[in-house]
């Protein structure tokens, strides 16, 4: 939609000319959604979790092409870097098998769908409605720049800024509180997803670990043998660094 | 043409930088440690002074035989080194040496955000290794590894955000260009923040818990071998590298010095960046390991505060001088 206003008001091409970026859009795009799809409908839990990683990297290219630099690194910031760490962090702590995993399908899948292609709607619907007569200037600064995006957020639109960022302070004070509650129960019910922003993940992290379903596989007749003596010349102080005292273990090298 | 030879020739400094300045530290890290801790160190290879002693451990990695755990995940396993290390590469790109366009691979105009987006996702890199492995210590690890992320990107993202409030730009270039030598001591504590939250993510001692080679054996990287774990080693001082230059670039000014200011400012960032490299290897050889609730303690109850009050501190002054 965006490709095809752009296109439309730029005076010297034509409709959908395809100039090089429009082509690394339509490709980038179709990777995207090819992600996405695999995302969902593949059997091995962290395989979504990285076909996401791909999907949204994927975006955040999308953006740069619109040149919505700010938005692009915001999005990769946020939702690769923190997101989908946070989602291998809860697959992780809980049960994630290498291989697929029986009960992975859902059976509201049906009910999923319709949601999803109700909300797809209602936002393709929003944003064709919002931006139908808006011209863009394709003349001035880029519009996705930091500077640009700034300034339209704390000029026009600081009061809903100002109302998201109080809803996201709710929500995290919501974390908290419920985090707490958890852990005063001796059940020690602490659902995964809160942990970070509780007062001690790390006891959390310890403790629950070994419910992961790591297969311990580690062959004693693997030829070379994989771990220490390898390891040892390259990283050799680590262990003397952090016990304080020199090693003897220079012969080793 | 022109341009395309441009374009060429900055991607290829930029990459021997990046495979130079690692093995650098690297090599000082074997020689001030061992001074520090009253040993020789590597003394043999190369003759003198043990200086091609890196070059000898490349070559053996390079002779080793590339396992795979019969029970891990064969891709992901393959392909988590190179997630990890790529995105050191890219932040390199960014990083400005010197004033002017000549001296940065590309100035990018959202420099902070992209340089801390793209060192956050080199940490998925050690989650796949983590998680892939199939080996309950590597799992242990990972999880480490993401505990040890979620603490500490947001001191350093407060940290950085205090800087670009005080210059007034998120562009690196752009910061380095409105350096005062007043910020120093105005930005100190955000600078301390940054710094250690930094050596948090890189996993550096003290804080190598995910890594604790005596208790959970090199962690996320127990099962590589060969290539693939000289690439994660690799990537660790690459991304000292990256760090100490950012520290420089955001807190220490850059490119400005006392003297010699035309034409040497490369000089200065390269100086100040070996410093502060100094000191990382200095930190390693000085503290104890924290222990895994020590870590997280220190970022949520220590970090973030100290990174909130410098921001309040920045804005005040911001709104006093002008």
């Amino acid at each position: 939609m965006t490709l095809a206003a752009a296109a439309g008001l730029s005076h010297t091409q034509g409709f959908l000319s395809p100039t090089g970026v429009e082509i690394a859009f339509l490709l980038v795009g179709l990777v995207t959604f090819g992600a996405a799809v695999v995302t969902v409908t593949t059997r091995q839990l962290v395989h979504a979790a990285l076909w996401l990683v791909v999907a949204l990297g994927g975006l955040a290219v999308e953006y740069l092409l619109l040149t919505a630099e700010f938005i692009a690194w915001v999005q990769v910031l946020i939702y690769v870097g923190s997101v989908v760490v946070l989602l291998l962090f809860g697959l992780m702590l809980t049960k994630a098998p290498i291989g697929r995993s029986p009960d992975a399908d859902s059976g509201n899948r049906w009910a999923a769908l319709a949601v999803a292609v109700a909300s797809a709607a209602a936002l393709v619907w929003v944003v064709v409605d919002a931006f139908r007569t808006t011209w863009i200037d394709l003349d001035g600064r880029a519009a996705g720049s930091t500077e640009v995006t700034g300034e339209a957020l704390f000029q026009n639109w600081v009061l809903p800024f100002e109302a998201l960022s109080v809803l996201l302070l709710a929500a995290l004070v919501g974390a908290i509180v419920l985090s707490r509650k958890a852990k005063a129960t001796p059940t020690s019910a602490a659902s995964a997803d809160a942990t970070p922003t509780g007062p001690t993940p790390g006891n959390g992290t310890t403790t629950r670990t070994p419910t992961g379903a790591a297969t311990p596989s580690r062959g004693t007749s693997d030829g070379p043998s994989p771990a220490p003596g390898g390891r040892s010349s390259a990283s050799d102080g680590r262990s003397s660094a952090s016990n304080g005292q020199p090693s003897p273990q220079e012969g080793a090298r | 043409m022109n341009d395309a030879l441009d374009v060429a020739l900055r991607l290829l400094v930029v990459f021997v930088v990046f495979l130079a300045f690692p093995l650098i530290v690297g090599q000082t890290e074997h020689k001030v440690m061992a001074h520090m801790q009253g040993r020789l160190g590597p003394m043999y290879a190369g003759g003198f002074h043990g200086w091609a002693q890196l070059v000898a451990d490349g070559v053996k990695f390079a002779q080793k035989e590339d396992v795979v755990p019969a029970g891990a995940d064969r891709r992901i396993f393959q392909l988590a080194p190179a997630v990890a290390l790529l995105p050191y590469l890219l932040v390199l790109l960014a990083i400005p040496i010197g004033p002017g366009e000549g001296a940065v691979g590309q100035a990018v105009d959202a420099g902070i955000f992209f340089v801390l987006a793209v060192m956050g996702v080199g940490v998925l890199g050690s989650l796949m290794a983590g998680w892939a492995s199939a080996n309950k210590f590597s799992l242990l690890g990972g999880l480490r590894t993401a505990a040890q992320l979620l603490a500490y990107e947001l001191p350093m993202l407060l940290a950085a955000a205090s800087v670009a409030m005080a210059a007034g730009t998120v562009s690196l270039p752009g910061i380095v260009d409105a350096f005062q030598w007043w910020w120093l001591p105005w930005q100190i504590v955000g600078a301390i923040v940054f710094f250690v939250a930094g050596l948090a993510e890189l996993q550096r001692p003290p804080f190598d818990m995910p890594v604790a080679d005596s208790e959970i054996i090199f962690g996320a990287y127990t099962e590589y071998t060969g290539l693939r774990f000289a690439l994660f080693l690799l990537a660790e001082y690459a991304g000292i590298v990256v760090l100490c230059g950012l520290t420089t670039v955001l807190f220490l000014g850059g490119w400005h010095g006392p003297w010699g200011a035309d034409g040497l400012g490369w000089v200065w960032t390269l100086l100040k960046t070996a410093i502060l490299a100094f000191v990382v290897i200095w930190l390693r050889v000085t503290y104890p390991r924290l222990r895994e609730d020590q870590l997280q303690k220190l970022s949520w109850t220590l970090l973030v505060p100290l990174a909130l009050a410098q921001i309040a501190l920045t804005g005040v002054v911001k709104v006093v001088i002008q």
